[in-house]
């Protein structure tokens, strides 16, 4: 049964709370970039993604790519709670012997044996480098006269390397209408407001210019995210990006917009506080 | 006298290779970026452009297309000139390649400093330490066109990343075509117990040619090729130094982190005897014919008779 835009919000509130729970559990992780993405990933896997979490490794099924792998507290969330593995599992994130690498690792190899990690197509941590990994897999699956689309998860930040410009030119110029990008603007990295260290604007401007078509969003509206996501699956010729506005630290009052909530775990008190404003929350 | 059946570039084997086995395998993919008459892989482009992907000057691009590539079961090989794939895309090659475990095989052309006139800009000097320090990663520098076919042909048969370091320059070819080649087993070309000479790429011809020149003098040296630096082939380097007490290694690449370096690993681990190694002294290249630059970095045949004979002396 496909779950209604009140019934995926609801989910979202949950996610928010054991987003935090498992960095705080961890005692380190990103909680910024992974509580701006939650509506995107929501919409994503529950609307729009064609997979099948029993059988993670389906050859049939849809790809995402997240650029932004700091933000898997986010992704690891969402992926339990379709069962792709575990609940408990992620109470282990960022430990030693866990699958929920601190940044998502496709393989885990803590010893002989190689554990493919259910849900994580690639590796990724290091930024700029998941778009070209992602337009690879839509131009094998093009070769292959398969419809499936690709999904790759990027950050505003990481737009600042130039290996991610090379990507972009790339689709353009091969008019890769199976890779759908979508990018969590949440208008902060590590250190600063970026526009306060290089400015991406006119972003939407440049993606026109590379010969992409452009949706822009509200990143915390499903409704918009999901109609942004069918019409992009419906328009042909071009890459297609939404550009989702979205607010860093999203639900936390003292997170939101907080340059300082990049890269930490909240303490005990703080995790507590968080955690009753997202219960609190209408919705 | 070493018997030479022809001249050619390394790297005219990649494009011969996978054309030759394009059709065993339907998934091959090439990727260029703007170089591929050059590596050769535009051979395989021109029969086969539905599995030919010119990136542009975007080598960074390629490499992520690739491990793309890979995961929706494509056999992606990229080529581009080692110092821009191997140097420029350390970063990808170790995230993207090596950490997902995938299936993407690295062909770098141009490496050494035999590719002459173009200068120190282009003669990578540092690839082999750069693979071979990856985990997952396999590092093959074959010594001449024929077994540069049979390095790319056998690195298909992998489900794993490889990196091939091939040459631009023409080059005696030596090897047969009928020989046997398997990635990780080196081969003794020359037997002797006076010393033994671990050798790869272009500088397997000048090893050879060194040991015939010391046979006539009465010093009989054992040369094995060590076509595969990663996985190294331990037994064979550790019963050479048995054999012969001491230990030359010869390529061409800095001798900090190459060839020598593993050799070395193996060696003060499991069987320590003297070494010394005949490679670029921690230094860049410079412009000059293919000929000449081996003559002044010394990796010529005469330096490695001269460099024989010292550590013979030490044994």
């Amino acid at each position: 049964m496909t779950k209604t835009y009140q019934e995926l919000n609801k989910l979202c509130k949950q996610f928010r709370k054991t987003i935090l729970e498992i960095i705080y559990n961890a005692g380190s992780g990103h909680p910024g970039g992974s509580l701006s993405l939650v509506e995107i990933l929501t919409t994503l896997y529950y609307l729009h993604l064609k997979h099948d979490p029993k059988n993670p490794f389906w050859e049939e099924r849809e790809r995402v790519v997240l650029s932004k792998g700091h933000s898997c507290p986010a992704l690891y969330v969402v992926l339990a709670e379709l069962g792709y593995f575990d609940k408990k599992e992620l109470y282990n994130l960022r430990k030693l012997g866990s699958i929920l690498q601190g940044h998502p690792a496709r393989v885990y190899n803590g010893g002989d044996k190689i554990n493919f990690v259910p849900g994580i197509e690639v590796s990724t941590g290091s930024l700029g480098y998941g778009l070209s990994v992602a337009v690879g897999m839509a131009l094998g699956l093009k070769m292959d006269r398969k419809e499936n689309f690709v999904y790759a998860i990027c950050s505003d930040g990481e737009h600042q390397e130039g290996s991610m410009w090379e990507a972009i030119m790339f689709a353009g110029a091969k008019k890769l209408d199976n890779l759908i990008e979508i990018l969590d603007y949440n208008k902060l990295q590590q250190e600063s407001r970026i526009e306060d260290s290089v400015n991406l604007e006119p972003l939407k401007d440049k993606y026109l210019a590379f010969n992409w078509q452009v949706y822009e969003v509200d990143g915390h509206n499903i409704e918009q995210i999901d109609n942004a996501l069918k019409q992009a699956k419906n328009s042909k010729g071009k890459p297609k990006v939404i550009i989702a506005h979205t607010v860093k630290g999203k639900g936390v009052s003292f997170m939101e917009g907080n340059v300082e909530w990049h890269g930490k775990a909240p303490d005990k008190d703080l995790f507590k506080k968080a955690v009753e404003e997202i219960e609190k929350a209408e919705g | 006298m070493v018997k030479v059946l022809d001249n050619k570039p390394s790297r005219e084997g990649l494009g011969e290779a996978l054309l030759e086995v394009a059709e065993k395998y339907p998934n091959l993919v090439g990727i260029g970026a703007d170089t591929s008459q050059s590596t050769s892989l535009g051979k395989f482009g021109k029969k086969y452009p539905d599995k030919f992907i010119n990136v542009g000057i975007a080598e960074q691009n390629a490499v992520g297309i690739a491990v793309g590539l890979s995961l929706v079961g494509k056999l992606p090989v990229v080529s581009t000139y080692a110092m821009f794939l191997a140097g420029r895309c350390w970063e990808e090659i170790r995230q993207s390649v090596c950490y997902n475990y995938a299936n993407v095989k690295l062909v770098g052309t141009h490496a050494g400093i035999t590719v002459g006139p173009d200068g120190a800009s282009h003669q990578i000097l540092e690839d082999i330490a750069l693979m071979r320090i990856l985990p997952n990663m396999t590092v093959i520098v074959p010594c001449d066109a024929n077994e540069a076919k049979k390095a790319v042909i056998s690195s298909l048969e992998l489900n794993s990343p490889v990196y091939i370091r091939l040459s631009r320059e023409k080059l005696p070819v030596f090897t047969e075509e009928k020989e046997d080649f398997q990635i990780g087993k080196a081969k003794v070309l020359k037997e002797g117990d006076d010393c033994g000479i671990i050798c790869c790429g272009v500088m397997v011809y000048e090893s050879l040619v060194a040991a015939e020149i010391l046979e006539k003098e009465g010093i009989k040296c054992r040369v094995v090729n060590m076509h595969t630096i990663k996985p190294i082939d331990e037994e064979i380097i550790i019963e050479t130094a048995k054999k012969c007490g001491c230990i030359l290694t010869c390529e061409e690449h800095q001798i900090n982190g190459g060839l020598g370096s593993a050799v070395a690993e193996v060696l003060v681990k499991n069987y320590p005897v003297i070494q010394s190694f005949i490679g670029i002294k921690d230094k860049f290249g410079e412009s000059g014919t293919a000929g000449e630059l081996m003559e002044k970095y010394s990796l010529k045949s005469k330096n490695i008779i001269e460099e024989v004979k010292k550590i013979i002396r030490k044994k």
